[in-house]
């Protein structure tokens, strides 16, 4: 198996026509997904390279039968886009958009459980999900992962992809890799993930990389001591970063004494999860406890 | 993007929440003017982005003109905490009876807004919620409905608001809430929130912090701040549309995405280096950003080696090179080095820097390799 994305998946990509959406779009199609539709209003009735534009979401998943949405459109529109899609049935909704005001995805946050509790949102400002050899829904570079039983979980993008290269390296692929992304209020966090790969049987270990800001680290690990049975290996990053600067991710700033690396790292390592101190550590553990 | 006292005050004012009358200046003939023209005694307070102002002298209650002149005089250019008073904000002294706490902020673990009430105010909340948790009231808000009066009576109610002024109380939260809802606020935070001797509730303080992504929706609120303080740096990267955080260390370091940026930063510490800014080139960065963040990088002085840590995914490890070497070319930088690029194109890019050879730049594999390497050539250059 794999989490979230895998061969049942029908995906469209509202925003398709942009130049990212319409470039990532073509790259999921190639690498293997399937790719039944895309949303427009203004170019309803056309096609990118055969895929049908769409006029809403409505439509689209009533004629497609598209059940992933994938989110690309500017981030005054996003949230209301990817709500669109819930209301239309898309079971799982990737929003790739980075910008949203933390107010919108609030909202978006609360009605989607109040009104589709059914509706995974994944994002935003996530690189997406990837299950090699099945399916790549977002903007991660495939090429370098390969089918294997190392489940990753994150916030960052490339460091995910620094991280997963370092066990490609050694020889290890990945059941799949979620981005959550790095904004305050994702729609999945860490433990929703996570009890996922714990259920997948492909997952045999979990990387989580977690970063400064908020305390979802904190609640993965109370999480993992009582949940999961598979091991663990985490890492965090911005032990370096000032309190109150914002370091590139919305969610990523050190609140007074709240959100350290330090307090991160300390959590997770109290409940027996190892963390690496560089990503190539990272590697080297998970490696050490798979037997390589 | 955090407001001073004044700016968020006045949003505060716009929105029906009772604050004193004041006005902003920035001399000290403007501050005399202000004091006169409010009625003594006034508070004139230094407009910085720092707690602890009280204690660094700037804030000063005034009740004649000669005691508002002395104290403009001596708060205007007062440096608190690295951060030059450049603002003063002049208001009529207000009389205190009581000093409460409130605030709201986005809880991120439950994912709603958070309403903090406590009667204990004017001093740390951080020390309060530690030592005396039952003291601040803490109710989360469900978005989907917002703070109601019914919520907001009953949070002043329990967190002990005195009875002839639960309701003011109330009204002011509901103002609160409303400000941080309707301006896409973080955070709304009056410390202390007085009652008057005349029994009003009034706001003293303000403490906003607005989310730069929602500016869009709020154009008039783009020049807030306190860009006179901000960094030099900081300022011309946030124009080009890059990330870039100043550090105190000597080592410049740029990479492609801020989680990658992070590691790398915490990476050069672990080698015992110390790393000058954060620059995140972003994803799908072409020649043109990169020379663009490698000026960014030497325009700090301090920058004694640089590292380029970039693994390309949307990025093009070729790009990059190619963005390095046209930077060289116009910048003729004095400092070393260190280039690890790995990910697309990584074979390309390498060698477009080899036939380049360009002088002082050393070539890396690994990030840790990187790491260990920049931060010999720091140490070398002392």
């Amino acid at each position: 198996m794999s989490i979230l994305v895998g061969n049942d998946t029908k995906l469209a990509v509202a925003g398709i026509t942009g130049r990212e959406g319409s470039f990532h779009t073509l790259n999921n199609r190639s690498y293997g997904t399937n790719v039944v539709g895309g949303i427009n209003p203004k170019k309803a009735g056309e096609n990118v390279e055969g895929i049908p534009v769409f006029a809403d979401w409505q439509t689209c998943v009533a004629e497609s039968g598209a059940n992933t949405a994938m989110i690309f459109v500017p981030p005054p529109f996003a949230a209301q886009s990817a709500l669109e899609a819930a209301q239309a049935g898309c079971e799982l909704v990737v929003i790739i958009t980075e910008g949203i005001p933390a107010h919108d995805e609030l909202k978006l946050y609360n009605t989607i459980k109040r009104d589709h509790p059914n509706t995974r949102v994944v994002g935003p400002n996530c690189p997406g999900i990837l299950s090699p050899g099945k399916a790549n829904v977002g903007i991660i570079p495939a090429s370098f992962f390969k089918e294997g039983n190392v489940g990753v979980v994150s916030r960052s993008g490339t460091l995910t992809y620094q991280i997963g290269n370092e066990l490609a390296q050694a020889g290890f692929g990945n059941s799949s890799i979620v981005g959550i992304g790095g904004d305050p209020v994702p729609g999945s966090s860490f433990v929703d993930i996570i009890e996922l790969f714990e259920q997948d049987e492909q997952t045999e270990l979990i990387v989580l990389s977690g970063e400064i800001g908020g305390s979802a680290e904190e609640e993965a690990a109370e999480y993992i001591a009582a949940n999961v049975s598979k091991p663990v290996v985490g890492y965090i990053a911005g032990f370096t970063a000032p309190a109150g600067k914002q370091m590139g991710h919305a969610g990523a700033i050190v609140s007074g004494s709240a959100g350290t690396a330090a307090a991160k790292a300390e959590a997770l390592e109290g409940k027996g999860v190892r963390v690496g101190r560089t990503p190539t550590q990272v590697a080297k553990i998970a490696m050490e406890i798979l037997g390589a | 993007m955090d407001l001073l006292e004044y700016q968020g005050k006045q949003l505060f004012g716009r929105h029906g929440l009772a604050v004193s009358d004041g006005k902003a200046v920035t001399t000290v003939d403007d501050a005399v003017a202000a004091a006169n023209e409010i009625g003594y005694p006034v508070v004139v307070k230094a407009q910085v982005l720092i707690g602890g102002r009280g204690k660094a002298g700037g804030v000063k209650l005034a009740s004649n003109e000669d005691e508002a002149r002395e104290h403009a005089t001596n708060i205007l250019g007062l440096d608190i905490k690295g951060h030059i008073v450049r603002t003063l904000w002049i208001e009529h002294a207000s009389d205190i009876a009581t000093e409460y706490y409130a605030s709201v902020l986005l809880d991120r673990s439950a994912k709603k807004p958070l309403v903090m009430f406590s009667v204990e105010g004017g001093v740390d909340i951080e020390q309060v919620a530690e030592e005396t948790p039952e003291k601040l009231i803490k109710e989360n808000v469900d978005p989907l409905v917002g703070l109601t009066r019914e919520q907001a009576l009953d949070i002043a109610k329990k967190g002990g608001a005195d009875e002839d002024v639960v309701e003011g109380v109330a009204d002011a939260l509901v103002a609160l809430y409303e400000v941080w809802i309707e301006e896409d606020a973080s955070l709304t935070e009056i410390n202390p929130l007085i009652v008057t001797p005349d029994r009003k509730v009034k706001a003293l303080d303000a403490k906003v912090t607005l989310d730069g992504n929602a500016l869009f929706r709020h154009p008039e609120n783009a020049d807030l701040g306190d860009s006179a303080n901000a960094d030099p740096i900081e300022l011309q990267a946030k124009e080009q549309g890059v990330t870039y955080v100043k550090l105190d260390g000597d080592i410049g370091i740029m990479g492609n995405g801020a989680g990658l940026v992070m590691s790398t930063l915490d990476v050069v510490a672990q080698y015992g280096g110390s790393p000058a800014n954060f620059l995140d080139a972003g994803g799908g960065s072409d020649a043109a950003k990169v020379k663009q963040a490698i000026e960014l990088i030497l325009a700090n002085d301090q920058v004694k080696a640089v590292l380029l840590n970039i693994f390309g995914g949307i990025t093009r490890c070729d790009e990059v090179a190619n963005g390095l070497v046209a930077a060289f070319a116009d910048l003729k930088p004095s400092v070393p080095f260190v280039v690890r690029l790995d990910g697309t194109n990584d074979v390309a890019g390498r060698k477009i820097l080899e036939e380049a050879a360009l002088p002082n730049v050393h070539a890396a594999t690994t990030m840790d390799g990187a790491a260990e390497q920049v931060v010999a050539l720091a140490k070398g250059s002392n």
